[in-house]
């Protein structure tokens, strides 16, 4: 099938915003390569369960897309540029109107209207919900109209495929990628007009963190080093409340506060009664004794460092790294109504009913507001290469909002889609610089697995990897010291070295997980590095990046985006100014009344 | 689960072991015989079956001293919403990021875990199977909503909460293939299954999916179409997101016996 101008845009991802690209594109009639890992139906998206914002204002209480904004801004610390937080606001409540049409069995109201609940950081109830699973609901939704796409020829599919790197022209023009087929190994190169990277965040950077397992960063990694800017990546949001594990962290979503979920320890460190035998009196209710307007809402840099904190005092529930999230006061049938899923999930992995017991959780790696440099437009500095969801650097700040990612990854994914098109239009197709930069770039990528499946020596790339996790999960988490960021990046140009004594340990190469496992765990310590000697050059105090020797944020010196570039040696650091032009910074304070200055 | 004092609280291992040991069904590649492997694993509380499976992957040395290639098996999201990691364990279709380990012993009595790849789907290697006609199967039965474009063109139609509850149940499918592993009449590609069916009911009654429900009907009336279940229940037993299978499989046959019955008169 020929599309109108025979126009071909690759798109890296078929999480939420790689699959609302692909509609976007398919829809005005053009060709789309999708590639993707996994099948995208299985892609990361499905794991989130609050919601999506938009501020719809169906429950009287005056809320508007402005209001949105501002929440999104101040929660965000001032860091993210205006202009696109701006446009995301106002497109928010049609994208929610679109995921209804589209079939998303999102939670109503009595008279058949969609419902809201409220998250954190904001007073109003701006957050549309399909049970407590509306990732999964809002990429099914996608996933079909691609489907229909599909099946009409306008997209073709590459599941199982593992984009490894660009392949750029002469002039550093993005002309395409190559990727590896993971059952056969067999690298192949995908000519496109243009690429959009849309390949969800790096969790896995952490070892454990609440993302999947595709979740590696190492795609933007791959791109990075190619050239592509990395910004702000030190800016880590590590969620208040997940449930710890020995292979994962499991989020309990913030809707479980959202629905009235109440924080607590017991008065006396240590107490080793069972929490439904602690009376009220002797609970501690420190997030609302703290913050009586927003209380248990507060957004989550607040709340995880608060119970970090408590934790750190002694006051952990049996004086461990456990608080007592409690839902017990709300009646069990509502709360399997509203948050069945999510409850279903604690009781599965830890085998306590949250309905009659306080569950017990802890903060764990869950989001980066870092990602690939974007302009308004969804453009990285290199030419016909775009970048859209988790993976871009885009609308967060310093700290992201509850329930405002999935709302992101759409958002980017349709202004890409835009964006890419008028890109490959205008693009020069026939010149003859670009023979031979496939045949190169492709070999360039066959040396390395190569060298991967030959290399004998004495390193476990999954011991390496732990060892990762672990001094990342210790030092560039909730609370940052310089002496330890730079421990850490020593450490890390030490599994550089050992990565290099690797034996992959599989000598049979079909559907190997090893070789790819090995490249995206070179592709983690690079992007490691970024993470870490981000947050050392920093030095204040902003949203999820916190600092006991500096603990202010600092506008004059600091209001500013963090610019890393790829040499061979270390990333070179730059700084750019944001783009405060709607709403002026003001101290963030959510101890007091309503955020707004009104 | 048992009641004690108010609340639900899980049943414990009380002699848990020091070790437990893990039988893998693998093959090499797709055409490979299949062969058995056997690796010992320390015990910890709480483990998932994923939890044992890296802990192999790192060590792959079996039981009889042997050094071997890492099991390869799939996963993703490790909290059972993806589908990607199903497996056969101890004889029982499930996800191998929700098995816990202490829930395998406590079942079976001793402290062996068996782990072999679903039999329904063209085995890629060890654990890891291929379920594209699952999704193929979602093509054929137009599994989506047509929607006139993307743009926006104000708010989606009004629906009862009873209504929006009954699709919300058949639209958390992942695709996980369970239903399929257990269908005794399911084998490849003589029957489209009840995943498929659960599909066709969810867009059957959406407001505007129904606009197109001739097509899915249309879709079942082949022969490899809903004519083929045995209504043996095995189905809804096994689904881990708890889908009303047969209920969708009840419901959708009456409409296509009735679309069969009149559907000439619409053309
Ligand atoms: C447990 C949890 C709950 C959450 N809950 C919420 C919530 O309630 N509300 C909210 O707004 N946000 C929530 N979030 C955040 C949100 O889910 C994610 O930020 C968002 O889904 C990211 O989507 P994405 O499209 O950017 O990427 P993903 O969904 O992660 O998709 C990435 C895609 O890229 C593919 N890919 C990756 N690397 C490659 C490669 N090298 N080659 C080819 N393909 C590749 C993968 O296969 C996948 O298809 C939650 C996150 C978690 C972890
Ligand atoms: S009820 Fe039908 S679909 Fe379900 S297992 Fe039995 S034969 Fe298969
Ligand atoms: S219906 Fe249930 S068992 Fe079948 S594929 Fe869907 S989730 Fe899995
Ligand atoms: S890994 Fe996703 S269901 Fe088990």
């Amino acid at each position: 099938m020929a599309s109108k101008n025979g126009m071909k845009i690759a798109i890296v991802g078929g999480g939420l915003a790689g699959l609302a690209a692909a509609m976007k594109i398919a829809e005005a009639g053009h060709d789309v390569d999708l590639l993707s890992v996994v099948p995208v139906k299985r892609s990361h998206s499905v794991c989130a369960q609050g919601g999506i914002n938009g501020a719809v204002n169906t429950k009287g209480e005056g809320d508007s897309p402005y209001k949105h904004f501002d929440d999104t801004v101040y929660g965000g610390d001032f860091l993210a540029n205006q202009g696109p937080v701006k446009r995301m606001c106002d497109m928010a409540p049609a994208i929610i109107h679109l995921f209804d049409r589209m079939g998303v069995p999102f939670s109503r109201t009595k008279e058949g209207l969609l419902d809201f609940r409220r998250f954190g950081g904001t007073l109003h109830h701006r957050t549309a919900f399909a049970g407590a699973s509306t990732g999964q609901q809002l990429l099914y939704a996608l996933d079909e109209q691609v489907r229909r796409f599909e099946s009409e020829g306008k997209v073709e599919k590459f599941e199982g495929w593992e984009m490894l790197s660009l392949v750029l022209d002469d002039h550093q023009v993005c002309r395409g990628l190559v990727a590896m087929n993971l059952q056969t190994l067999e690298l192949k190169t995908f000519p496109a007009d243009a690429v959009i990277m849309a390949t969800g965040g790096p969790g896995l950077i952490w070892g454990k963190s609440t993302n999947s397992q595709v979740c590696t960063g190492s795609a933007v990694s791959a791109c990075y080093q190619q050239g592509a800017r990395y910004a702000n990546g030190e800016f880590i949001q590590v969620h208040p409340t997940s449930i710890p594990g020995e292979d994962k962290l499991r989020l309990m979503s913030e809707s479980a506060r959202g629905e009235g979920g109440r924080v607590w320890v017991p008065k006396k460190q240590g107490d080793t009664r069972s929490p439904q035998s602690i009376p009220v009196e002797e609970r501690w209710y420190f997030l609302e004794e703290k913050y009586p307007a927003y209380g248990n809402l507060v957004p989550r840099d607040i709340a995880t460092r608060e119970i970090f904190q408590v934790c750190l005092d002694g006051h952990g529930i049996g004086g461990d790294n456990q608080v007592y999230l409690d839902l017990t006061h709300i009646p069990a049938e509502e709360l399997t109504r509203k948050l069945g899923a999510i409850l279903e999930i604690y009781e599965m992995f830890v085998g306590d009913d949250p309905r009659y017991v306080p569950m017990k959780i802890f903060p764990g790696v869950h989001y980066s507001m870092g990602g690939m440099w974007v302009d308004s437009d969804q453009r990285t500095n290199i030419p016909g290469l775009l970048g859209a969801g988790e993976c871009d650097y885009s609308i967060h700040g310093a700290n992201r909002l509850g329930a405002n990612s999935l709302l992101s990854c759409v958002y980017g994914g349709f202004v890409s889609a835009a964006s890419a098109i008028e890109y490959a239009g205008g693009v020069e197709r026939s010149t003859t610089e670009k023979n031979g930069i496939y045949d190169a770039e492709l070999k360039k990528q066959q040396v390395i697995n190569d060298r991967i499946i030959k290399n004998e020596g004495d390193e476990n790339q999954y011991k390496i990897h732990e060892e990762l996790g672990k001094i990342m999960t210790e030092n560039v988490t909730v609370v940052r010291y310089n002496d330890r960021l730079k421990a850490t990046d020593d450490k890390i140009l030490e599994l550089k070295e050992r990565f290099h004594r690797l034996s992959i340990n599989d000598s049979n190469l079909w559907a190997t997980q090893a070789v790819p496992q090995a490249r995206q765990l070179w592709n983690m310590l690079e992007l490691a590095r970024v993470i870490t000697l981000g947050a050392l050059n920093r030095d204040e105090s902003r949203g999820a990046h916190y600092k006991p020797e500096f603990p202010d944020r600092n506008d004059e010196e600091w209001l500013k985006t963090t610019v890393a570039e790829f040499s061979d040696e270390s990333p070179v650091f730059s700084y750019e100014d944001v783009d405060i032009s709607g709403i002026e910074p003001r101290a963030r304070d959510y101890s007091k009344g309503s955020s707004k200055k009104e | 689960m048992s009641e004690s004092n108010g609340h639900l609280q899980k049943k414990m291992l009380s002699n848990p072991p020091e070790t437990i040991k893990v039988r893998i069904k693998r093959r090499e590649n797709l055409k490979s015989d299949q062969y058995t492997d056997t690796f010992e694993v320390p015990y910890r509380r709480n483990l998932n079956v994923i939890s044992v499976l890296m802990h192999i992957r790192k060590n792959p040395n079996t039981t009889d001293g042997r050094d071997v290639t890492p099991p390869v098996w799939d996963m993703n999201c490790l909290e059972q919403v993806c589908g990607i990691c199903t497996m056969v364990i101890n004889g029982h279709v499930m996800q191998s990021c929700s098995a816990l380990v202490d829930d395998l012993l406590l079942e079976s009595g001793d402290n062996t875990i068996s782990l072999e790849p679903m039999s329904k789907f063209p085995n890629v290697r060890d654990l890891k199977v291929d379920r594209t006609p699952m999704f193929d199967h979602l093509k054929k039965v137009h599994a989506w909503v047509e929607l006139d474009g993307s743009h926006d063109l104000g708010a989606g139609p009004a629906m009862p909460q009873e209504t929006q509850q009954e699709r919300y149940a058949y639209s958390r499918c992942m695709t996980c293939g369970c239903c399929l592993e257990a269908c005794p009449q399911y084998d490849g590609d003589n029957y489209i299954g009840p995943q498929a069916i659960a599909q066709v009911r969810l867009f059957n009654m959406h407001p505007t999916g129904e606009m197109n429900r001739e097509d899915r009907l249309e879709a079942l009336m082949d022969d490899d179409g809903i004519a083929n279940c045995g209504n043996s229940q095995n189905c809804v037993q096994v689904c881990p997101m708890g889908l009303p299978l047969t209920r969708a499989i009840y419901e959708t046959n009456r409409e296509v016996t009735v679309h069969g019955l009149f559907g000439w008169l619409r053309k």
